[in-house]
């Protein structure tokens, strides 16, 4: 979420991608259930779309969660395994890029904005 | 060697100071690896997260070059990290380190979304903010705004855990009291108090709960053999934190919780409340 002082609408980053990558990581299920509960889910699910991955559910049930291993893989990927690697991380309420260069985002704020 | 080394944090900003060749010779240094990972399980220890299996969220402060995050990693756990020097990031990268990193001013924020993370450890980082680099920079507004952030994105029943080489007992202080007056409880946790190389400073600091604080390490100093060390301490009496078992069966108040009142009761406009001093919150004898 944005951290310069003031903004009261600061989450979701909307994400700029000019160059995505894949890496592997392992497929840890109960792990994933754990991050479910933290995921404000919508903003999840708009922050793949940014980045043009589809397969997300619009809402996912106990039932999923549990034993829907398709639903898993695909919602482990796009947590664990895909990095932007150019681009932006852009605040919702005061339009503020951040950048991402190397996969790293620069979240440094300016002297005004802190 | 090394006995009147200048702190680093004496010599410029962190993001001057580790600058490429800095940041190469830091990472490549074995006494300081050994030294870094050895802080890194003690921080873990310290965290107590459940031990269930499943790998846990977690926050690194000031990660640096990935040294101790590569200890998060063979701990089964996935990692956000982040740090003000370009140049340790980039050294991150090149070693492939498994956490995802961000280049960030803790000074300014931790800019995460609330209660995201099962825990934050931070390996030799927080004295950075004591200093002033800019006559814009307040240590002290950029202390809280560190721990109230922290705070915020840290889950319920999370941990912190801050391993700190602060200057002396003041700036131990300094940082141990904003994170109480931000919510936190918990205290600062000493390891070989009594040696001058191996003794090493870790602020445990939780998210609710009333758990006692744990106990410093004596004993076998060996994993901190260090010969020439970077960081020297000057021979600093700081109160032993012992568990929280008060006389009565109760809750110690310690001297961070008197410090912190004090404070509160000052920012509040009471007069008369006393200046700290060396014997604020003193262990009085028993038959007092």
């Amino acid at each position: 979420e944005c951290h310069i002082k003031g903004v009261t609408n600061k989450y979701p980053f909307k994400v700029e991608a000019e160059q995505v990558e894949n890496c592997e990581c392992d497929f840890n299920p109960d792990f994933l259930r754990r991050m479910y509960a933290k995921l404000d889910w919508k903003a999840f699910k708009d922050t793949a779309e940014c980045l043009k991955l589809d397969g997300l559910p619009e809402s996912v049930s106990e039932d999923m969660l549990k034993s829907d291993e398709g639903f898993l893989r695909t919602f482990h990927h796009i947590l664990l395994e895909v990095e932007v690697e150019e681009g932006a991380l852009i605040c919702p309420e005061t339009g503020r890029r951040f950048p991402i260069h190397k996969g790293i985002p620069n979240l440094l704020l300016n002297e005004d904005e802190c | 060697m090394g006995r009147n080394e200048r702190r680093p944090e004496e010599s410029a900003p962190p993001e001057i100071y580790y600058n490429e060749t800095e940041a190469r010779k830091y990472t490549d240094n074995s006494r300081i690896i050994k030294i870094q990972t050895a802080l890194t399980e003690r921080a873990l220890e310290l965290l107590a997260l459940p031990d269930d299996g499943t790998p846990k969220l977690l926050l690194d402060l000031g990660c640096g070059s990935g040294l101790s995050g590569e200890t998060l990693t063979d701990n089964n756990h996935i990692w956000v990290g982040t740090d003000i020097s370009p140049s340790m990031l980039e050294v991150a990268n090149e070693r492939d380190v498994e956490g995802d990193l961000c280049l960030n001013d803790l000074g300014q924020g931790v800019p995460f979304r609330m209660g995201s993370f099962d825990g934050a450890i931070s390996i030799s980082a927080v004295q950075w903010l004591c200093n002033a680099d800019t006559k814009a920079h307040d240590p002290r507004k950029r202390l809280r705004r560190f721990f109230e952030t922290l705070y915020s994105c840290l889950s319920k029943g999370a941990r912190a855990v801050l391993q700190i080489y602060p200057k002396d007992t003041n700036q131990a202080s300094m940082i141990t009291n904003a994170a109480m007056r931000v919510g936190f409880s918990g205290g600062l946790v000493v390891d070989f108090p009594h040696s001058t190389k191996a003794k090493k400073y870790f602020l445990v600091l939780m998210v609710g709960g009333s758990a006692a604080v744990p106990t410093g390490k004596t004993g076998d100093e060996s994993m901190y053999d260090e010969e020439g060390a970077e960081e020297m301490q000057t021979s600093v009496r700081v109160n032993d934190r012992k568990t929280r078992k008060g006389k009565k069966g109760g809750k110690l108040k310690g001297k961070a919780w008197i410090l912190n009142k004090k404070d509160q009761q000052r920012y509040k406009g009471l007069a008369d409340v006393r200046p700290d001093s060396k014997y604020t919150g003193r262990k009085r004898k028993d038959r007092l």
